[in-house]
């Protein structure tokens, strides 16, 4: 009894070695020398897998950080500058300062502003909706309202206002990852600036049809006029395929294509309310717009019959 | 037995309610628009300008390369514009508009109803003209005719397959063709074969339609030319009979493998109408400027099959067939299978528009989706032999990279799957757009 108890302990130790002994001669053989600044580098950045520096994941970016040495391209927009600072310190390399960036949904078309001349009975998913036919409004350029940008974001930073039927942007929460940018079928977030304190000023619109098109399709779409591009003291504001862009490395904020705009598809955010008199001005001018938006939905209810698609 | 083929497939009503309705000529409207690209490939490049004046079947748009088609004018008038104009998915796409002044033709055109059996040309000359006259595949999927004409070196075509299966509900154009132009469409089987160097041509036909069978085997059997070289095969009523890879199964039992085409197996397979249009564009002279579409629908007045010119307002239809029913959900360009729902009923009539189907707003509207519950009907249904529950779930996902591996690029779109599926889960919605996306990175890839 006592003999068949000795002779297991025995042998399983016998085996523990031998396998032990083995194991390190292949351990040494194969050994494979990591740096050990990647794990730090890894615990610096915020550990969100999201993809929006270009990697597959953090530690892909963390490999990238340490290995190469011109990280100035790198960038990490969740962390933001304090992270890749803080990175770049720890790594004793340059990092190139970048203004802090926000997604912007460029679509004015709330379901008050655009029409609905049919309904879409698919699968709730904007990139089947662009894949089938032109949207549910006279608009085939706008926002299809079905929620792609919000289900990619993993910042919980985009949701669906019901009311508009338009994605709204949680400027706290948003990192400007780019994730949402990716998921609009039709190309109609951007990720722009912050802008000091918050302030910007962008055109709510990426209709490229004509003018008289997107008028009767839209109350608040770009027609291509052409008068930001001219009253534009910055030469920041270009216009192509019918469509106004203003660009934020150029624009100054002076907000004066804001004022001008006929159908007020240039809109500003992050600005304190304006001076009396032009305040009084654009009430006048909204309850203008509100007033016509209300005699086109009375036309269209009119008209009637709606159907689906 | 009847044949039929071996994967997949499903049984849906058939509802040919206009069966009966002989083709009618439809009233040439008062200004017609003539999309460039009315096929798969490179729109056609406009020919034409504002102002200009056209005559019934000159050329106002010419093919873009090799796969492409050249676009005709289907009146005669003055063009008012060469613009973007909606389509019925509510898109612009380039169009020429035409106000219609008479119906003068080009004296090229024999427009007389004689037959005129005898064709001496050579292949080449044939297909040629089938280029010319702008003919493309009529039964819906509009590829162009003239490159699965032109078998490519070191192939060989073997049989030719015409494709009377109309396996799509309600849609009797192609019935009513067989039925009326019975003479010319064989005439049309001769000169495909001609054009392929094949001796053997069969007309594949589904048996819910015995009228069609009897009809052309009649026909066969009082010619001795065609009696030797033309046979009619009876098909068992099974959707998507009409897909090239399940015809090309049902008739010659052989199967067109994984990324490969027809001629590979050394079949061809051309539509009726298609055919028929061959038989006009080389004995006629005569380019595709009208086609018969069938305008249906279980609440409609009128079903009928109309024989329109291209380019004619589907509004329009819809009108002379007794207007469209008042609880009307949707109105479908095609059949109920593979049919897009449209969005702009005053889109024009084109080359691939088989049937205009109104359904009411009931039976239209899609039920709630409900959870998966892993029954596998899709799978079984599915005639490419995929598993749509996991390519749909997979685009769902966005995961498009590991779509390749599940063949999806070779999914027919014949909606199988959405059909069958017992939670009404929209199956092909999502599967279209991983195909799209599988094709891009195949694309991609290639371009490197």
């Amino acid at each position: 009894m006592n003999e068949t108890l000795i002779y297991t302990i025995a042998i399983l130790v016998g085996l523990g070695l031998i396998a032990a002994v083995v194991l390190y001669f292949v351990a040494q053989k194969f050994k494979v020398y990591e740096d050990p600044r990647i794990d730090e580098t890894e615990a610096m950045l915020p550990g969100a897998n999201c993809g929006g520096c270009g990697f597959a994941g953090c530690r892909a970016m963390a490999e990238a950080l340490v290995k190469q040495d011109d990280i100035s391209a790198l960038y990490c927009p969740v962390g933001g500058a304090a992270t890749m600072k803080a990175v770049a310190e720890y790594l004793g390399k340059a990092v190139a300062e970048k203004e802090p960036m926000v997604a912007v949904v460029r679509c004015g078309g709330t379901s008050c502003n655009r029409a609905r001349i049919n309904t879409f009975d698919g699968a709730r998913s904007c990139a089947v909706e662009a894949s089938l036919y032109g949207g549910e409004t006279g608009c085939t350029f706008g926002c299809l309202g079905n929620g792609d940008c919000t289900r990619v974001c993993n910042f919980d930073a985009i949701h669906m206002n019901p009311e508009t039927g338009l994605p709204e942007v949680d400027e706290e929460k948003c990192t400007a990852c780019g994730a949402c940018v990716k998921a609009c079928p039709k190309q109609i977030i951007e990720l722009r600036k912050k802008g000091p304190k918050g302030r910007r000023v962008w055109v709510n619109c990426v209709n490229r049809d004509k003018g008289a098109i997107t008028r009767k399709a839209c109350t608040v779409g770009c027609i291509g006029c052409g008068k930001c591009v001219k009253t534009c003291p910055f030469e920041a504001i270009t216009l192509e395929n019918n469509v106004a862009y203003i660009d934020p490395a150029k624009c100054r904020l002076c907000r004066k294509c804001v004022a001008v705009c006929p159908t007020g598809a240039i809109v500003e955010v992050g600005f304190p309310a304006r001076k009396p008199e032009t305040a009084a001005a654009t009430a006048q001018a909204q309850t203008q717009v509100s007033a016509q938006q209300e005699t086109t939905i009375a036309q269209q209810q009119q008209e009637g019959g709606e159907q689906h698609a | 037995m009847l044949k039929t083929f071996r994967l997949g497939g499903v049984h849906p009503h058939d509802y040919k309610i206009s069966r009966d309705a002989a083709i009618r000529m439809f009233d040439i409207p008062a200004t017609v628009t003539i999309p460039l690209g009315q096929h798969i490939g490179a729109p056609a490049t406009a020919a034409v300008k504002k102002g200009d004046r056209v005559l019934v079947g000159d050329v106002i748009g010419t093919a873009t390369g090799f796969v492409s088609a050249n676009i005709h004018s289907s009146v005669s008038g003055t063009v008012t514009s060469v613009d973007a104009v909606p389509d019925g998915a509510n898109l612009r796409k380039p169009a020429v508009t035409i106000a219609v002044e008479g119906d003068e033709w080009n004296p090229a055109i024999d427009r007389s109803e004689t037959l005129v059996r005898e064709c001496t040309l050579e292949p080449k000359e044939i297909i040629a003209k089938i280029a010319a006259a702008g003919i493309v595949g009529l039964g819906g999927a509009t590829f162009p005719t003239q490159v699965k004409l032109s078998v490519p070196p070191g192939k060989k075509a073997e049989m030719l397959i015409i494709n009377g299966v109309e396996c799509e509900p309600y849609l009797t154009a192609d019935y009513r063709l067989m039925m009326e132009r019975g003479e010319e469409l064989l005439v049309g089987c001769e000169i495909l074969m001609r054009a392929l160097g094949v001796e053997k041509c069969y007309i594949g036909i589904e048996n819910n339609k015995p009228e069609a069978i009897g009809h052309l085997r009649q026909l066969i059997a009082a010619d001795t030319a065609f009696a030797s070289r033309i046979e009619v095969v009876p098909l068992k009523m099974r959707y998507p009979q009409g897909g090239e890879k399940q015809l090309i199964a049902a008739i010659a039992k052989r199967e067109v493998p994984s990324g490969a085409l027809p001629i590979d197996v050394g079949a061809v397979v051309q539509n009726v109408g298609t055919t028929f249009a061959v038989y006009q564009a080389v004995q006629k002279n005569r380019p595709i400027v009208d086609r018969v579409v069938t305008v249906t629908g279980k609440k409609l007045a009128n079903p009928s099959n109309l024989l329109v010119r291209i380019g004619t307002p589907i509004s329009s239809l819809i009108e002379a067939c007794g207007g469209m029913p008042e609880d009307t959900g949707k109105v479908i360009n095609g059949g109920p299978m593979m049919g897009r729902a449209m969005a702009n009923i005053d889109a024009p009539v084109t080359k691939g528009t088989s049937g205009v189907l109104l359904m009411d707003e009931r039976s239209s509207l899609r039920a709630s989706e409900m959870p998966c519950i892993s029954c596998a009907k899709c799978v079984d249904a599915c005639p490419m032999g995929l598993e749509p529950y996991l390519i749909s779930k997979l685009s769902r996902l966005r995961l498009y990279d590991r779509l390749e591996r599940e063949r999806t690029a070779d999914c027919i779109e014949c909606g199988c799957c959405s059909f069958t599926c017992p939670s009404h889960l929209p199956l092909l919605d999502y599967i279209r757009l991983g195909k799209a996306e599988t094709m891009k990175l195949i694309r991609a890839r290639q371009a490197k």
